[in-house]
């Protein structure tokens, strides 16, 4: 549904985004993370038409957005970081002037107003000027805005920026009930939001597309190896070096909790064994569960390795690709 | 046919958002005013003159005497005014960020440009419109012709579109909203008093600066002569004005 295929951007000399691509599927939810700077919104601006790629091309739908920009545009929806609100219009107003330029039929205007008055919960302010709008309805009839058309596909930079927890919460459920019909592309730098509302992330630094995949097997595969949390009532015996004589472990550490957290190589699944030792030698098995990266621990170590590279050779060099993913290309 | 209606989208937005603010209105109030005052002006010194002249047992022409000289000084205000109307067209849109709603809309360039010069343009035609109660008290108590009027305010009506072209092209060159104002008003002043300069240079440098001012091609119109060659003058200058503002928006995408 979505394409980008090799998108660099330069303003001048600044490179915002470098070689970047990812495919989106039809009716997928695509988290795109990055710190504040790190390409999103550029990125975003070239998907919707709204600017040019220095190189690279985008599809929406099969469309090249620069070659076909209107046709590419009929199917965008695009909720830019700050709500491109009129002041001086009417909730209804405003969307019905969106719906006339988006190319909605009009004799559909007046209903498409209504039901996505509704759906984005805004109906009771229909008559207010955008302007007295608090800072949750601004964002919400942002989002109805980018929905009047009914388009193919929906980016949304930030859609959750500026929101209370509750309208936060509202938010990640109606872009999850959007998903399916729509396909989807959304911004964000908070992690958690990713693991809620996306099937799949992209986390891009300094322009550069860093890892994509899952939220939980980017959380896996991360890792670098597999973690299991194990406790035991090792009835006065010393547990630690026992566990650590298991095929496969490679490092068991002592957590402040009283358990162990144990270590082994990739791929390798070490719970049977673990398991089995601690039955053979008559202890008891309190816990034993896998231990995973959050996403908060993936990030940071995805965007600081980059960081890494990037100090070692020399600020003038393109840092190379993050080593620790392999595969880029979803 | 899409496009017409993209245009007319883009026009009423800009038409309804001069009279969502008091804007249009004080405009068009002020307009009114000053038009009025010039208007009592000329009319006052032309009640004079014609009594003087009935005296004689002569008779002097409302239309050459009165209507020209009021439809000139309506140009002056114009000058003043039209800033106002294009300085915040663009400026505004790119500071508020709807900018970015109409370019990612399934819009062209030139059907952003044209919605908002004939936006721009109805409110002039409503200024314009007001002012015709003037002339209709003329209509009432005397006895002009109606035809060098209307040829009168078509030129007002192209000289304002030249105005409007030229603004639109230079808000769009900006964010601030009073960078904008000021440019365009410098810029239209230049263009107004260009051929003051014309009688300190050569012959052939003076034809040109005849031929840029903006005012020497009103005077025809004024006195009620419909010559194709003004009227190709402002159609031109309208149209390179726009065809320049579509250029500087376009070559805004690509510097981002």
């Amino acid at each position: 549904m979505i394409e980008v295929q090799h998108v660099t951007k330069k303003y001048g000399r600044v490179t915002a985004v470098d070689d970047v691509s990812f495919r989106v599927e039809r009716g997928e939810i695509l988290g795109f993370l990055g710190p504040n700077g790190a390409g999103k919104t550029t990125t975003m601006r070239i998907l919707t038409g709204y600017m040019p790629a220095t190189e690279g091309k985008a599809l929406v739908a099969g469309y090249d957005v620069f070659t076909h920009p209107i046709e590419a545009k009929k199917r965008t929806g695009y909720l830019p970081e700050a709500p491109p609100l009129y002041p001086d219009m009417t909730v209804r107003e405003y969307l019905d002037f969106v719906a006339r330029i988006k190319g909605v039929p009009p004799a559909d205007r007046k209903t498409r107003v209504t039901s996505v008055m509704q759906r984005t919960r805004v109906a009771d302010m229909a008559d207010r000027h955008c302007s007295k709008l608090s800072k949750g309805y601004k964002q919400r009839v942002g989002l109805a805005q980018a929905l009047i058309h009914n388009p193919e596909v929906l980016i949304l930079d930030e859609p959750t920026a500026g929101l209370d927890p509750k309208q936060i919460i509202e938010t990640r459920e109606l872009i999850r009930g959007l998903a399916g019909d729509h396909t989807i592309v959304l911004s964000t730098h908070i992690l958690p939001e990713v693991a809620q509302t996306c099937q799949r992330v992209v986390i891009i630094n300094n322009g550069r597309v860093v890892a994509v995949d899952t939220p939980e097997n980017l959380t896996a595969r991360l890792a670098g190896s597999e973690t299991m949390y194990v406790q035991v009532d090792a009835l006065g015996e010393e547990a630690g070096p026992v566990l650590a004589t298991i095929a496969g472990v490679t490092r068991v550490q002592a957590s402040a909790s009283g358990g162990f957290e144990i270590e082994s190589e990739r791929g390798t699944d070490v719970r049977r064994d673990i398991a089995k030792t601690v039955v053979t030698r008559g202890w008891g098995l309190l816990e034993l569960r896998p231990m995973r990266m959050s996403l908060e621990e993936v990030f940071l170590r995805v965007t600081t390795k980059e960081e890494e590279g990037k100090d070692t050779n020399g600020p003038d060099s393109t840092p190379a690709p993050s080593p620790v993913i392999g595969s880029v290309n979803g | 046919m899409d496009s017409v209606r993209n245009v007319l989208a883009i026009a009423g937005k800009e038409l309804r958002s001069y009279f969502a603010s008091p804007m249009g209105y004080i405009l068009i109030g002020l307009f009114a005013l000053l038009f009025g005052a010039f208007f009592r002006v000329y009319l006052t010194g032309f009640a004079q003159r014609s009594q003087q002249m009935a005296m004689g047992g002569g008779n002097i022409n409302v239309n050459e005497w009165m209507i020209s000289g009021v439809l000139h000084n309506a140009a002056i205000i114009i000058l003043f005014i039209m800033p106002m109307i294009t300085m915040r067209t663009y400026a505004e849109e790119k500071r508020s960020g709807t900018m970015e709603l109409l370019l990612t809309s399934p819009l062209t360039d030139v059907q952003i440009i044209l919605g908002k010069f004939l936006g721009a343009m109805g409110l002039f035609a409503a200024m314009l419109v007001v002012t015709a109660i003037d002339i209709a008290i003329l209509f009432r108590l005397g006895n002009p012709e109606w035809k060098p009027v209307v040829i009168g305010y078509l030129g007002l009506l192209l000289l304002g579109g030249c105005f409007l072209s030229l603004g639109l092209l230079i808000s769009s060159t900006t964010k601030n909203q009073i960078v904008a104002g000021v440019m365009t008003f410098g810029v239209f002043l230049l263009l107004w008093i260009v051929n003051w300069f014309a009688d300190s240079v050569g012959p052939t440098t003076r034809e040109v600066l005849n031929y840029l001012s903006i005012t020497a091609h009103l005077e025809d119109f004024t006195r009620g002569i419909l010559d194709t060659k003004h009227i190709v003058y402002y159609l031109s200058f309208i149209t390179f004005g726009l065809f320049l503002t579509a250029k500087s928006v376009d070559s805004e995408r690509w510097r981002g």
